[in-house]
């Protein structure tokens, strides 16, 4: 039986309260870094425009520089010769950092299974919500960001440093993997 | 005569767009609460429909595997008994699955199939976390039986 009630659990209970309101500042105002590479890129920016109005989430901001970006909308095909270029862009953003894969291209390679078109964006960066269609209309992209919302709401921190406030150096075994 | 000019005619010219555009109608949808109305031929999420008597459509063909220009649906048929009678053909599927994540939502396979058992609905909140939970089995695809 543990001193502490919760901390069976995992023992986070120091930094609960403060991790709700943290996830909640930053499920509620996800910037997404302007990242087009197809048809989808459309779709996402109908998801802006006033009649899906995406700034109803806080996300309107596309903003050009992945520096002020919190989440990466993968929004097209994903071709071989791109997708170094897509992590890059990914390793420059800030942490807490989320990826969408939005549609079926980014996320499976959908109808284009040749040498050309990397078979889904989760073999480049780590994806956390993954929206199907072809492309996916405004309002199931909104489906797809209110999912995420969720994700960064229900996030257990265990200690102080997976809070991730301040950015966190990449240990050495990280920079390897790149 | 400069203060009218400079500061209460150009306030007075702002608020009166300002009031004339209070009157519009907002275009918005706020979409979790209020879903638009889809387009009458919106092609979303795949359903494997029943006959009235409660019988599956799907006879196990395959033809709407064969018709995926992505390539991502797998049937498997096996024979209908007397006892185990699930389609009133010969065949039935005894596995039907849809990569949902591969899927280009075109439609061929609504248009293949002999008996229109597989249908195109407007439910289109298809997005997840895992990348596995994405291979639709026939379970989750089967329409309930309609309550007589």
């Amino acid at each position: 039986m543990p001193a502490i009630p919760g901390a069976e659990k995992g023992g986070n209970f120091i930094v609960t309260s403060l991790e709700t309101l943290v996830g909640q500042a930053r499920a509620n105002s996800l910037w997404p870094v302007t990242f087009g590479l197809a048809c989808c890129a459309i779709e996402m920016m109908s998801a802006a425009d006033p009649r899906f109005d995406i700034a109803r989430f806080g996300s309107e901001a596309f903003r050009a520089t992945p520096r002020q970006a919190d989440v990466m909308i993968i929004a097209g095909r994903l071709s071989k010769k791109m997708a170094p270029v897509l992590r890059q862009i990914y390793d420059q953003m800030p942490e807490p950092k989320w990826v969408i894969s939005m549609g079926a291209c980014a996320s499976s390679g959908g109808v284009y299974n040749n040498y050309a078109i990397v078979q889904g964006a989760d073999q480049v960066v780590p994806v956390d919500v993954y929206v199907p269609g072809c492309p996916p209309s405004p309002d199931a992209l909104i489906y797809g960001i209110m999912k995420l919302q969720e994700k960064i709401k229900r996030g257990r921190a265990k200690t102080m440093s997976e809070l991730r406030l301040i950015e966190l150096n990449p240990t050495p075994q990280e920079v390897m993997s790149v | 005569m400069s203060l009218l000019d400079k500061v209460i005619k150009p306030l007075a010219d702002g608020m009166g767009i300002t009031g004339k555009r209070l009157g519009h109608v907002k275009e918005t949808i706020m979409y979790p609460e209020e879903k638009r109305e889809q387009f009458e031929r919106t092609r979303w999420r795949h359903v494997l429909t029943r006959y009235d008597s409660g019988l599956e459509k799907c006879i196990g063909c395959s033809l709407c595997a064969g018709a995926c220009p992505a390539k991502c649906i797998n049937v498997v048929a096996a024979e209908n008994t007397d006892e185990e009678r699930y389609s009133p053909g010969e065949r039935y599927a005894v596995r039907y699955e849809i990569n949902m994540i591969r899927c280009i939502f075109c439609g061929y396979c609504q248009d293949a199939c002999p008996t229109g058992a597989i249908v195109l609905r407007k439910d289109f909140e298809l997005a997840n976390y895992d990348r596995d939970d994405f291979v639709f089995t026939k379970e989750m695809l089967l329409e309930p039986i309609k309550e007589q």
